[in-house]
């Protein structure tokens, strides 16, 4: 090991460990998190989380509001995908009453649930760059974001949580001229992203910044339960829309990018290869839309039947379930929220053992943590 | 579908290719327009539909169409609006005598304006609310109303706008 001092050192110098404190205010924690690392040298040997800063009490909001009254602060979880949490909570009612969703209303929740993932990647890709060094990546991301976020707000009316789906369907259909502002958009995305990449995949400072750094191996990672693409960089082949299909994904035909290596590079491809899948996606949605209804037979003030239900999306930072219990009144009686974040978290131990502080900073941003998340 | 790593060639493992190719592609985003909004003196027009401050709607009669009913009052969901009903001589007998919206709560979801049976509240495209102080953000009835008015979209429409 390359900490394990020289033999004839030993005797004479003694070292000790050494505890040290990231956060909770470091710009590279994107939100307040607090590491406390125990270091060896300039190797980290220990890492502690502390979480909790931005904690809001959001499953126990839920259980005061009325079923419809709950949806928007779910948008406030994952405040950077807030369209897919919003999916993620009303899929669970709709499963709970058993409510059938037009076709329409499904696929045009694909696109825009694939809107916001690529939304989401263009960000961490902008954050995750910067952390590590790459300052000109930010301005391009946030550019190709805010183009996406033009799109959602002259649908759903906001720019940042959109309080997106009513339960049993979609609220509006799209706008005049959205569709094509769409297509528009993804005509160019894709070489927008080819650009990108120019700036970094190749790039030999970004890759060796990045390879070899964060390992955690596929054992690991399925052990440590983590999911999306900081599961699917080691190569484990999981992902919720494929393997616990859910809304119109089967009718879509794309392909899951694995990494091999579980690295910060890994991750990073993987992450890259989603947003042009997603893109082929919203193509073969807005192809092949139904007509139809928007909203299923929901009536006005829900009053749910007994029981249980789970439920799970693929979020964009991994499979993010909703697990609802219901005592049949017209409120739930307990909402509990699996984070991606949350559970991600739990694998910056094995990531950063025995790497550089230096590196800490792209091992956390390659997981891609939103505190929103984590906290709840 | 296993990502493939790239290879790199020889003249790409030296620096200054990289360097090369960063400077480029920002020297190329010189000249493309530019998709910033100087935004003070540029303004920036919301789309329709775009959820801004709910405000209160004057009747083609002068008067504001609430009639209390405390629907909205019910569904907001951070319980941002406080309504006092009154009652009146008008044949619709009853209106809100007071009523708070108070703008550090609301969190614009819109929902206010999709159960309100009269089409007495709507959320107007109006985004610039910053205050430096939260108890200047709760708005009474009359600058609700008054809000409303100034509404340039509403000119003589009885419906403002489809619903959900
Ligand atoms: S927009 Fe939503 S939060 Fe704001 S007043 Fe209306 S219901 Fe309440
Ligand atoms: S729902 Fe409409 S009519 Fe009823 S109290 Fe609210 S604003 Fe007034």
């Amino acid at each position: 090991m390359q900490n394990e001092k020289p033999s004839h050192l030993k005797e004479l110098v003694e070292t000790r460990e050494f505890e040290l404190n990231m956060g909770p205010q470091h710009p590279a924690t994107h939100g307040v998190y607090r590491a406390i690392l125990t270091l060896d040298g300039e190797r980290i040997q220990k890492l502690n989380s502390v979480v909790g800063y931005l904690h809001r009490g959001i499953e126990k909001w839920a259980e005061y509001r009325t079923w419809q009254q709950a949806t928007p602060i779910f948008d406030r979880l994952d405040y950077l995908s807030a369209v897919i949490n919003c999916h993620g909570y009303v899929g669970a009612v709709e499963k709970l009453l058993q409510v059938e969703i037009p076709k329409k209303a499904e696929y045009m929740r694909v696109i825009c649930d694939e809107l916001q993932r690529i939304a989401s990647h263009l960000l961490w890709f902008g954050t995750h760059a910067l952390d590590i060094g790459a300052m000109s990546v930010l301005f391009y991301g946030v550019r190709e974001r805010e183009a996406i976020i033009d799109l959602f707000e002259a649908h759903f009316g906001q720019r940042l949580l959109y309080n997106a789906y009513p339960i049993g369907g979609v609220r509006l259909d799209f706008p005049k001229g959205w569709i094509q502002a769409c297509r528009k958009f993804l005509n160019t995305f894709n070489s927008r992203i080819d650009e990108y990449e120019a700036l970094l995949t190749e790039n030999r400072i970004w890759k060796q910044r990045t390879i070899g750094v964060g390992v955690i191996s596929k054992e690991d990672a399925i052990a440590y339960g983590l999911s999306g693409p900081t599961l699917r960089g080691s190569g484990v082949y999981f992902d919720v829309r494929k393997s616990i299909p859910y809304s119109a994904y089967p009718d879509f035909d794309f392909e899951i990018p694995l990494g091999k290596n579980g690295d910060v590079y890994d991750r990073y491809l993987c992450r890259i290869r989603e947003m042009r899948q997603s893109v082929r996606i919203i193509n073969q949605a807005l192809d092949g839309m139904p007509e139809g209804e928007l909203k299923g037979k929901v009536p006005k003030i829900i009053r749910s039947p007994q029981g249980e239900v789970y439920f799970t999306v693929e979020g964009s930072k991994g499979q993010l379930g909703f697990y609802i219990v219901s005592d049949g009144k017209d409120k739930p009686f307990r909402v509990h929220i699996k984070s991606p974040s949350f559970i991600n978290l739990q694998g910056l131990d094995v990531m950063s053992k025995n790497q550089l502080i230096a590196d800490m900073v792209a091992i956390i941003g390659s997981i891609d943590i939103v505190l929103g998340e984590v906290d709840r | 579908m296993i990502v493939k790593r790239p290879v790199l060639k020889w003249w790409e493992r030296l620096y200054l290719p990289v360097v090369e190719d960063g400077l480029l592609t920002t020297f190329r985003h010189l000249f493309k327009k530019k998709v910033t909004v100087q935004y003070p003196e540029e303004r920036w027009v919301p789309p329709e539909g775009f959820r801004g401050a709910p405000v209160l709607l004057t009747g083609l009669d002068g008067r504001e169409k609430c009639t209390s009913c405390k629907l909205c009052m019910f569904i907001c969901p951070p319980q941002a609006i406080r309504i006092v009903a009154g009652e009146t001589e008008h044949p619709i007998e009853k209106y809100p005598q007071e009523f708070y919206i108070d703008y550090g709560l609301c969190i614009f979801c819109g929902y206010c304006q999709e159960v309100c049976p009269c089409e007495a509240i709507w959320l107007k495209h109006e985004f610039e609310l910053a205050d430096f102080d939260r108890t200047n953000l709760i708005f009474g009835k009359d600058k609700l109303l008054q809000m409303g008015r100034q509404e340039p979209y509403l000119k003589g429409k009885e419906k403002p706008l489809k619903k959900g």
